[in-house]
Order: structure tokens, then C-alpha cells, then sequence
């Protein structure tokens, strides 16, 4: 296994403006079906069971997922149907009992915990339909967590400026640039995910995993939400896998996987 | 760096943390406390019981005592040799005291201790302990003129002696003219019973408070009659509790009664050294006291010159005049080692070949030492288990916050903490929770120590009950020592055991699977 220059644990610090780090932009439609973008996060048969006293409850039976770079693509399907636990397979909160997951050309499913923890922290953003927001921190403190898991605390001292500023910026991105000191309690639904994702974005991460971001909110918050993300995915590139059941949102994105019973429907 | 973040942030915000914080304060502050007090009685008593013994006792098994003296000393000197800084003679005899208080003879037992005056304060600091200023810089056996502390002041001493013999003579003089009166009224009149009454109204009808010297002087040994108000006999030292009764007047102060004073006579009556032993009795002048606040002493030990007690017991060999003695007391050097110096002695004097017994004063006093050091231990562990209860309290509120906290836990792991990292997250927890308790605790238990007087006081003002009884205890105030070897210990262990009752809970966090942990409400 090989994990070694891929998830090294050099720290780099983006010098420009850009709030994400891939600042290419996409070129929708254009170059993207005469030269398609390398796979960056791929399923190959993934199947998965959970046991219930005696019973073994299939959840995932086989799937089989691309995602390209630059693609912001939806996983859609009934409750049940599998996609949540698919999304923590995905995101290495979770092992698949057979298949592998592979990110780039590296198979990631089977890490041993320290890489496993390196790579989520430092590549994986992932955003869950209920915030998850530390209670007890502010919303500053809560987007630079990742940064503070990442760094030792000699290191985070020494660029706190810069780290502050990044948050700083990536909450200026999501419109909460004036909420700095706010407990997650005194924010509203759409604030706290606006929060979430600012956080999943910290650590520039090379796809953000977005797990019903919308599930808990109303239809209008939901589709700040939505318009947030495209405009990450249009204007930054950035890769995004989302979860949703809500197919009117589904179809505002490049490409949709429809999951049933636990296999992906062609 | 989150680890840190996170654990000062829940140390804020957890209000179930400071039950566990007051618990680690309330047993780290006990702890000193108990600590304090227990080790300052203990070197109290230490120092009370020293007081009187010197370091190292050679004393002969037999009541003849130890022949030849000298040459034992000469030979203990060539034993020890630098570490010798006193050494003296004693002779100790078990006998029985007799004063007369209110008209009443009062028997007391006593251990009387025939000491040499010149070298008996190098080797004991028995001469602190005295009542009268002077004996307390150089002790003579001659009666003083009055200069006692407080409680005796104006009461002792020879001003209180010559009152004392001319009340006593008054009194004679008017027992004398009424019974002349009474011898002549019975062969004029009838009326005899009638003047005899008088007797009761006299200036000194009362008797008087002390009447030590009816029946003393008629048997002295001097041949000559004898004036108490200008004479006194050979001068005695008692412990303060042979002779007066700690009481409390009635505002509740406690007092001392005298049941006799410096300046009374006292008959006591010992064996001789013959065999078998007979009782010879001699009277005694009381010249001082002596209160070194150990009961067993104060009311069991009274001192005397040593060549007295030779005189009386028959000690000094008519032939070559060399007077033998019951023990020989050594005092060391600072620093030498007490049980080398007696391991040195025994080898040199071994029991089946020498009739002496040589120990140093911890094993004379052994039993009591052991019972303090027993009491200390025992009482250690029981407030060792208070701790332990905390621990299992910190324990049982640290998997609640961990229970409370495994969202929380989910999170961090999905944004890429590491296992090390969640389990140093509530190692550092127990541990802040632990510095905070132990340190306030620590703060709180030396403020207490500082001010247990005052604290006594104001419980006794509150409860009505005295926490503290002077009586009991001869100590004015509750005795505190604090060691900072003590404190260290304490406050450390109670560190130790906070972050030990964390180590479970901090592994279980760190074992939580991230998908499960976030799915937890």
C-alpha cells in the first residue's frame, strides 16, 4: 500500500485570495465530453451489510461509482435505499465488507487509522444533513478545527494569523463574515450549514462529500444551499458528491446516480 | 491544538465538571488537613515525651543499681566517644507522696528521680518545662523567693511560705491558749461548753486551706525543732498534676487548683536498696514544678538531688564511699544515629553477661509511639479510600460527559482526529480536572491549617461545644505541621488518580465508531 507523497503531511498555506484551492474554474460542457477529467473518487463493488440479531440486512449490494474531477455529481434514492451508508463509505467513516473505494489511483478503504485520519482530514470535506457544529465553539473556532486537528499546537501557533484569516475568508465566502463569534445555537438552520460547509472546506479539500445537506431545512434554505454549492462547484471547480432525495434538486446538478436497494440503476 | 481547545472549553462549560473538581478539593484539602494535624500532635507529643528522656538510657535490672558509676561512664565514653554530647546519673525509685490539703493527708503515687543538678540539663530539656524563670536557665533545689508564672504568682515560693508558717503558728498559739482556757474554765465553771464554742469564731477558725506542717516537724529528721518560716527541707520538684486538678471555673476557663505549692512540705516514703527493701520517709520542700504537658509525666514524676536519694536508700558503700545509681542517661550529638549508638552499647554491654538494660527513649516509649504511628497510618488509608471514592466519582462523571460528548466525538473523527487525539482530549480533561481540584483543594486545606484556632474557635462559638478541650489535651491550641514533602504527595496522588478514573472513559471515546457516534442523539 502506498500512501506515502499522496497523503505526506506537508501543510501548505494558499498565498492568493482563492477560497478554494483548485482555482482552475470549470469549463461546463466544453472540454469535458471531447476529454474527460480524471476519476478522483471511485466505488468498485462495494457491498455492505448490516446484522440485526440473526438477521444480515443487505445495505449496499454491489455498487459501482465514478466521480470526476470537477464534477458535482448526486446520489439520489429512497430512504433505505443505501445512500447514507454509501456516502460513509465513501468518506472512510465506514468499511465496506467487500469492493474497495479508490481515490485517484489509491485504494483507501483498507487504510490503517493514522492515514485513514490524514486523508479525511486533509482531503475529504463532508458535510451532514444535521451541521454537526461543536456546540460549545464559536463559528470561527468551529471552521478552523480542522486546521487545529491538522497541525500540532507549536505549528498552529505559529500561523494562527494565517489560519484565522483563511477561516475569516471562507466564512466571508459563505455570507457569515459577521457571525465570527456566534454559538452554533444562536444561528439558524441554513447559518449552521453555511457554517458546516466553510469547515468541510478549511483544509482545501479535493472533493467535499455533502450528506442531505438540505434535509433539515426549509425549501428557500435549501436552495442557498444549493447555490452555494454550484457556485463552488462553477466557480472554484471543486468536487462535490451529494446525497439527496429530494429530486428537484438533483436535476440542478452535472450528473445524477440513482441508488435502489443497495445497486446503482442505470 | 483542538485537544487543547476543547478540553479547557468543556472544563468551562461542563457545570457536572466541578462536581468532580469539588470532590478531588474537598478530599485534597481533608487530606493536608488531617495531615497537618495529625503530624503536629505527633511531633508535639515527640517533644513531650523527649523532653524528659534523654536520647540513650543505660539502666540497671536490679534495684541495687549500677555499682561503679564511673567506670561505666568512662567505659560508654570509649564506646561512643564524639557522639556523646551529655551524660548523666539518675537514680529512679518507685515511692509515695503525702501532703496535707484542707487538713486531709492526700497519698499519691510517684516515681521519684534523684537527679543530678549540674549535668541532669545536658542531657534532657526537663529544665524548660519548670514554672519558676531562674530554674528554667539553671535549676537549683533551694526555694525561691516567688516569681512563678501567672497561676502561681504571689501564691508560691517563700514569701508564700512564711505566711503560711505564721498562720500555722498563730493557729498553734490559739489552739494552745484555748485549750489552756478550757483546762482552767473546767475546774472553775460549767460553762466550759459554752467558751469552748469560741473556738470557731477565732480569727483562724477556719482551718487552714494548707496545714502541711501539722505532724511534719515532730517527725523530722533533724534533731533540732524545726522553723518551717525560716528552714526549708531538701528541695523537690513535682510534675504539676501530682499536686493540682485542671478544672474549669465558672465562665468555663480552665483552671489549675493547687492542691500544693512551692513552699509546702511533702513526706514521701521509698525502699531502700537493701534486701529486702524497707520504707524509710523523708520530708521534702516543693520548690518548682514542672509541666511538660505529657500527662504521664506531670502526674507521675518528681525530681530530686540525686545524693539525697543515695543518703536516704543506703546507696553509698561506708567503705569506699562510692554512691551507686539506678541508670545512666546519655544525651547525643545532633545527627548521630540513636539506634547505632544503642546497637554499640548492647554490643559492648551484652544482657546475659552485664545487668543493664540499655534502650533508646522511642523504645521506652515504644507502646505509645507505635499506637500515634499506627493511628497516622490507619487513618491515611481511610482518607486515601475518600479519595479513591472521588476517583470513582470522577469515573462515573466522565463517562457521563463522554456519553453526552459522542456526537461531538463523531464530528472530530469525520473531520480526521485520530484516536490518540480523542483519548488525550478527556486525558487532559481528567487531568485540567484534576490540577483545578487539587490545586483549589490544596489553596483551601493550607488556609484551614493556617486558621484551625480560629476555625475551632468560631465551631465552639457556633456549636456551643468545645472541639478543642485544653483539658484533655495540655495543648493551648491545635498543633499544625506542614511538610511540603506531604502536600506534594497528596496533591499528586490526587492528580494521578483523576487522570487514572479518566483513562477508561478517554478509551472508550476514542473506540467509538465515527458513523455510530454521529448517529447518536
Amino acid at each position: 500500500m502506498s500512501n506515502g507523497s499522496h497523503l505526506s503531511d506537508t501543510v501548505t498555506f494558499p498565498q492568493s485570495d482563492a477560497v478554494v484551492a483548485p482555482d482552475f474554474g470549470k469549463r461546463r460542457g466544453s472540454t469535458s465530453q471531447t476529454q474527460p477529467l480524471p476519476v478522483s473518487l471511485a466505488a468498485r463493488e462495494l457491498r455492505k451489510s448490516y446484522r440485526k440479531g440473526h438477521m444480515s440486512i443487505p445495505v449496499l449490494q454491489g455498487v459501482d461509482i465514478e466521480v470526476r474531477q470537477q464534477e458535482f455529481l448526486t446520489i439520489v434514492g429512497k430512504s433505505g435505499s443505501g445512500k447514507s451508508t454509501l456516502m460513509h463509505v465513501l468518506g472512510t467513516l465506514d468499511t465496506p465488507d467487500s469492493g474497495c473505494v479508490l481515490f485517484g489511483d489509491q485504494r483507501i478503504d483498507n487504510l490503517s487509522p493514522g492515514p485513514r485520519d490524514r486523508l479525511r482530514n486533509t482531503k475529504l470535506g463532508i458535510v451532514f444533513q444535521f451541521y454537526h457544529l461543536l456546540p460549545e465553539l464559536t463559528t470561527l473556532e468551529n471552521v478552523v478545527l480542522p486546521s487545529m486537528i491538522r497541525q500540532s499546537v507549536w505549528k498552529y501557533w505559529r500561523n494562527r494569523r494565517q489560519i484565522r484569516d483563511r477561516a475569516q475568508r471562507l466564512l466571508d465566502r459563505v455570507e457569515l463574515g459577521h457571525r465570527l463569534r456566534h454559538r452554533p445555537s444562536e444561528l439558524s438552520g441554513g447559518e449552521m450549514q453555511r457554517v458546516a460547509i466553510a469547515r468541510a472546506l478549511m483544509n482545501e479539500p479535493e472533493i467535499l462529500l455533502a450528506d442531505e445537506p438540505t434535509g433539515n431545512l426549509d425549501r428557500h434554505t435549501g436552495q442557498q444551499i444549493m447555490g452555494l454549492l454550484q457556485s463552488l462547484n462553477d466557480e472554484h471547480g471543486l468536487t462535490i458528491v451529494m446525497v439527496t432525495h429530494d429530486s428537484a434538486l438533483a436535476e440542478m446538478t452535472d450528473r445524477i446516480v440513482q441508488l435502489v436497494e443497495g445497486r446503482v440503476k442505470d | 491544538m483542538y485537544k487543547l481547545l476543547l478540553c479547557l472549553r468543556y472544563l468551562r462549560t461542563r457545570y457536572i465538571a466541578l462536581a468532580s473538581i469539588i470532590s478531588v478539593m474537598l478530599g485534597v484539602a481533608t487530606m493536608i488537613v488531617v495531615n497537618s494535624v495529625m503530624s503536629g500532635f505527633q511531633s508535639e507529643m515527640y517533644k513531650r515525651l523527649h523532653g524528659i528522656l534523654s536520647d540513650v538510657v543505660v539502666e540497671a535490672q536490679s534495684m541495687e543499681g549500677i555499682q561503679d558509676p564511673k567506670i561505666l561512664e568512662a567505659e560508654i565514653h570509649e564506646v561512643l566517644g564524639d557522639d556523646i554530647a551529655g551524660m548523666t546519673s539518675t537514680v529512679q525509685v518507685p515511692s509515695m507522696m503525702s501532703f496535707q490539703y484542707r487538713g486531709e493527708w492526700i497519698t499519691r503515687q510517684l516515681n521519684v528521680i534523684g537527679i543530678d543538678d549540674e549535668t541532669y540539663a545536658q542531657v534532657s530539656d526537663f529544665s524548660r518545662f519548670l514554672l519558676h524563670a531562674s530554674n528554667r536557665e539553671r535549676l537549683t533545689f533551694d526555694l525561691p523567693e516567688d516569681g512563678y508564672d501567672d497561676r502561681l504568682r504571689g501564691g508560691a515560693g517563700w514569701i508564700y511560705r512564711r505566711i503560711r508558717a505564721a498562720q500555722e503558728k498563730f493557729y498553734r498559739e490559739q489552739m494552745e491558749r484555748i485549750e489552756s482556757h478550757k483546762a482552767a474554765l473546767s475546774e472553775q465553771s460549767p460553762t466550759t461548753v459554752q467558751l469552748a464554742n469560741h473556738a470557731d469564731e477565732l480569727p483562724f477558725s477556719t482551718e487552714p486551706e494548707h496545714d502541711p506542717f501539722a505532724g511534719v516537724a515532730t517527725e523530722d529528721d533533724d534533731q533540732h525543732a524545726f522553723d518551717p518560716a525560716t528552714e526549708t527541707h531538701t528541695g523537690i520538684v513535682l510534675g504539676i498534676a501530682t499536686c493540682s486538678i485542671r478544672t474549669r471555673d465558672q465562665h468555663g476557663e480552665p483552671i489549675d487548683v493547687f492542691l500544693c505549692r512551692p513552699g509546702d512540705d511533702v513526706k514521701v516514703t521509698l525502699p531502700t536498696a537493701g534486701t529486702p527493701p524497707k520504707a524509710v520517709h523523708k520530708n521534702f520542700t516543693v520548690v518548682d514544678l514542672y509541666e511538660s504537658k505529657m500527662s504521664e509525666y506531670d502526674s507521675s514524676l518528681a525530681f530530686v538531688p540525686i545524693s539525697a536519694l543515695q543518703n536516704l536508700r543506703g546507696m553509698i558503700n561506708p567503705q569506699t564511699g562510692v554512691a551507686t545509681v539506678s541508670s545512666i542517661q546519655i544525651k547525643l550529638r545532633d545527627g548521630a544515629d540513636l539506634n547505632a549508638a544503642r546497637d554499640k552499647l548492647r554490643e559492648r554491654f551484652p544482657a546475659d553477661l552485664f545487668p543493664y538494660r540499655i534502650q533508646t527513649w522511642k523504645e521506652l516509649q515504644g507502646p505509645l509511639l507505635a499506637a500515634v504511628q499506627m493511628e497516622t497510618t490507619i487513618l491515611n488509608i481511610l482518607l486515601f479510600l475518600i479519595i479513591a471514592v472521588a476517583g470513582f466519582g470522577i469515573l462515573a462523571t466522565f463517562f457521563m460527559i463522554v456519553v453526552e460528548k459522542t456526537r461531538d466525538i463523531g464530528i472530530l473523527k469525520s473531520l480526521g482526529a485520530t484516536r490518540p487525539g480523542v483519548m488525550s482530549i478527556f486525558l487532559g480533561y481528567g487531568f485540567s480536572l484534576g490540577c483545578v481540584g487539587s490545586g483549589v483543594g490544596m489553596v483551601l486545606g493550607l488556609l484551614f491549617v493556617a486558621n484551625i484556632n480560629r476555625i475551632a474557635a468560631w465551631l465552639e462559638s457556633i456549636t456551643g461545644r468545645e472541639v478543642f478541650d485544653p483539658t484533655i489535651y495540655y495543648f493551648q491550641e491545635i498543633p499544625t505541621i506542614v511538610t511540603a514533602g506531604t502536600v506534594s504527595w497528596i496533591v499528586g496522588g490526587a492528580m494521578l488518580i483523576a487522570v487514572l478514573a479518566s483513562v477508561l472513559p478517554a478509551v472508550r471515546a476514542a473506540r467509538m465508531h465515527p458513523v455510530e457516534a454521529l448517529r447518536y442523539e
